[in-house]
């Protein structure tokens, strides 16, 4: 599990800044979305990888809290998934006044001269 | 527990709200709205600030150390208002009290939503100066930068929606940089509270070590890019420059952001006290800064509009404070908190003075071009307005001018050269434990002060060479008394620091002190009382 997690923050990442690098606006909000996502699943992984535990402690007392994963980085991922959508959202609407204004999906607001 | 340290969250929030709520029609119940909720905030702030300075020993104590939820800690989220924050919080509600005025002569017609988005503005200020918590810190960044991609982008047109293009996604970037550090710091260290954080130092393994460093690094990375750092920050002066006048101002404080984020985690994880990795990125903060004010020196020289030469000196005071605190010595320090106070002001009232002179200037005017696709009316609209005699308008303009050439500069007789003086002279006395002279580094960062003090004199004689002493031809600035009014209360209050600089270098030696000892923080906010419990509710 931990492999596959490693590959997929690392395919996830890799595509992502290689979109953010891109010239047009799409692409860099695709790649700003997928380093997200990376970024999420990298901050669950600080919480160290456990399979069947839960992170909400059972009825009437606490129990053996090496049977439970780390509730912290759930709660962390919660609130940057959040945040993230609604700038995310933002942009998007950054982007697409942008697209208005110039006539362009160029980044800088017009295209290269060749 | 006493609530006063939320209050300059929650209530810029619920202003806020209701403003939204009252709609977009009653622009002069939002406009009071907003300098009543400013001026309490500022009011609140003082308060804290005076708090924050009791000595210590006195019945109330020093640190104000604030349980959000009444969780203990280090489990529950904690705000805290020591000097520092105190400091900041005092400076961001008059820069904006200053700022909310200005825009009152017209800006806030400019755009939607003008008011709420500035009392959220600060509320994601307040709250990141205030937080105790890393996790927290992101959540209040993410509110400011909300609030400031509104900001920037007020008023439209072309030139700022693609300033602000650029803006929007360096910031998500660091956003998400910003989130790979924390997790990593917790990863390793287990907790996000930064009082905890710096107690559990000293005592991570030494395999982990490099681990929590790179977080720390990274987390670095993301208040550098903030702060406009060499090489992070060619994203600054286009965007401020395009940003609309009081917008511009009040974002200025934002790189403050970074720099105050920078200096108190520096401190905590990486001072003295914490063990092996003491002093740990010191070297990169120095030679980042002495970078960063080449870079800001050649661009306040090289620009040709006021406006970026505005962000350009913004680029050379955030050089100079990450030097500054780079060194890491407690005197230079307090006189890097000296220039702060100073910079941000002069800097809040120099974003301000700009439009003022600059208005009716046809040639190479882009930013006025904009506002002029903003204002279809506004040429009929200046003719009822009433302006000041013409002489008396320009002496006031260039006298203010003057001033903030001054500040920025760092030339005496004002605060911006007793801030330089207070960072140059414990450079430059020899420390007992280093026998043998100035070591080369205070050496570098004195020329650099000095170099950069004198490209700033040169643009700005020549930028006020143009702006003042060409014929006019009658295009004399029309400027409203509320316009030029903020401009001479932050100059006026430089001049206060100037004339109060004692009691103000006091002030931050004793921040800087606490800063450097960071012993008494960590266990004054660990040992906080639940409500309830002790202390009273």
């Amino acid at each position: 599990m931990e492999l596959i997690l490693a590959l997929g923050i690392g395919v996830f990442t890799g595509s992502g800044v290689w979109l953010l690098l891109r010239p047009r606006t799409f692409q860099v909000i695709i790649g700003l979305s997928l380093l997200s996502y990376a970024v999420n699943l990298f901050i669950f992984a600080m919480g160290r990888l456990r399979v069947d535990a839960a992170p909400v402690l059972g009825q009437g007392g606490t129990g053996d809290p090496a049977r439970f994963a780390d509730p912290v980085p759930q709660a962390l991922v919660l609130t940057a998934i959040v945040i993230g959508f609604a700038t995310t959202a933002l942009f998007l609407v950054v982007l697409l006044a942008a697209r208005g204004l110039t006539g362009t999906d160029h980044v800088d607001g017009r295209e290269r001269e060749p | 527990m006493d609530h006063l340290v939320i209050v300059p969250v929650v209530l810029p929030l619920l202003t806020g709200a209701v403003m939204v709520l009252v709609g977009e029609r009653r622009r002069a119940l939002k406009a009071a709205l907003g300098i009543l909720s400013v001026l309490l905030v500022l009011a609140v702030a003082v308060l804290l600030l005076r708090r924050a300075d009791s000595p210590a020993g006195a019945e109330i104590p020093v640190l104000r150390a604030y349980l959000l939820g009444n969780w203990p800690l280090p489990f529950g989220i904690v705000l805290v208002a020591d000097r520092l924050a105190a400091l900041m919080l005092v400076l961001t509600s008059i820069l904006a009290l200053a700022a909310l005025v200005f825009s009152l002569a017209r800006w806030h017609r400019a755009g939607a939503h003008f008011h709420p988005l500035v009392q959220f503005q600060l509320m994601g200020l307040n709250g990141a100066f205030l937080t105790g918590d890393l996790f927290n810190l992101f959540v209040f960044f993410e509110v400011m930068l909300a609030a400031s991609y509104g900001l920037v982008l007020h008023g439209s047109g072309i030139l700022r929606v693609r300033a602000g293009l650029h803006y929007v996604a360096v910031n998500l970037a660091a956003s998400l940089i910003f989130l790979i550090g924390v997790s990593l710091i917790y990863g390793v260290a287990g907790t996000l509270n930064m009082a905890d954080l710096a107690a559990r130092m000293p005592g991570i393994a030494g395999k982990d070590r490099a681990l929590l460093e790179a977080g720390a690094a990274v987390l670095g990375v993301a208040f550098l890019i903030k702060a406009a750092m060499w090489p992070l920050g060619f994203w600054l002066p286009t965007t401020y420059a395009a940003a609309s006048t009081p917008a511009a101002a009040l974002l200025s404080i934002l790189s403050k952001v970074g720099i105050c984020a920078v200096l108190r985690l520096w401190l905590l994880l990486f001072g003295a006290e914490t063990g092996a990795s003491a002093g740990f990125g010191g070297a990169w903060l120095l030679s980042g800064g002495l970078l960063t004010i080449a870079f800001g020196s050649i661009a306040v020289l090289a620009t040709q509009d006021m406006a970026r030469l505005a962000g350009a000196s913004v680029l050379v005071s955030s050089g100079t404070l990450l030097a500054a605190i780079g060194v890491g010595q407690v005197a230079v320090t307090s006189g890097a908190l000296f220039y702060l106070a100073s910079s941000v002001l002069s800097i809040g009232a120099f974003f301000l003075l700009i439009e003022l002179v600059e208005r009716n200037r046809e040639v190479g005017a882009d930013v006025l071009a904009v506002t002029r696709e903003a204002f279809g009316e506004e040429e009929d609209l200046g003719e009822e307005e009433v302006g000041i005699a013409i002489p008396a308008t320009m002496a006031v303009l260039g006298m203010s001018f003057m001033g903030c050439a001054l500040l920025l500069a760092g030339l005496p007789p004002l605060s911006g050269f007793l801030a330089k003086f207070a960072m140059l002279a414990p450079l430059l006395a020899p420390a007992p434990a280093v026998n043998g002279g100035v070591p080369g580094t205070s050496w570098a960062l004195l020329a650099a002060l000095v170099l950069s003090g004198l490209a700033t004199v040169v643009a700005m004689l020549r930028a006020g060479i143009n702006a003042f002493w060409v014929p006019a031809d009658g295009m004399v600035p029309r400027v409203r008394l509320i316009e030029i009014a903020p401009v001479i209360l932050l100059l006026l209050l430089c001049i206060g620091l100037t004339v109060g600089a004692g009691r103000a270098m006091d002030y931050m030696q004793a921040t800087a002190q606490s800063l450097h000892a960071p012993q008494d923080y960590v266990r004054d906010v660990l040992s906080t009382p639940r409500a309830g419990e002790g202390g009273g509710g």
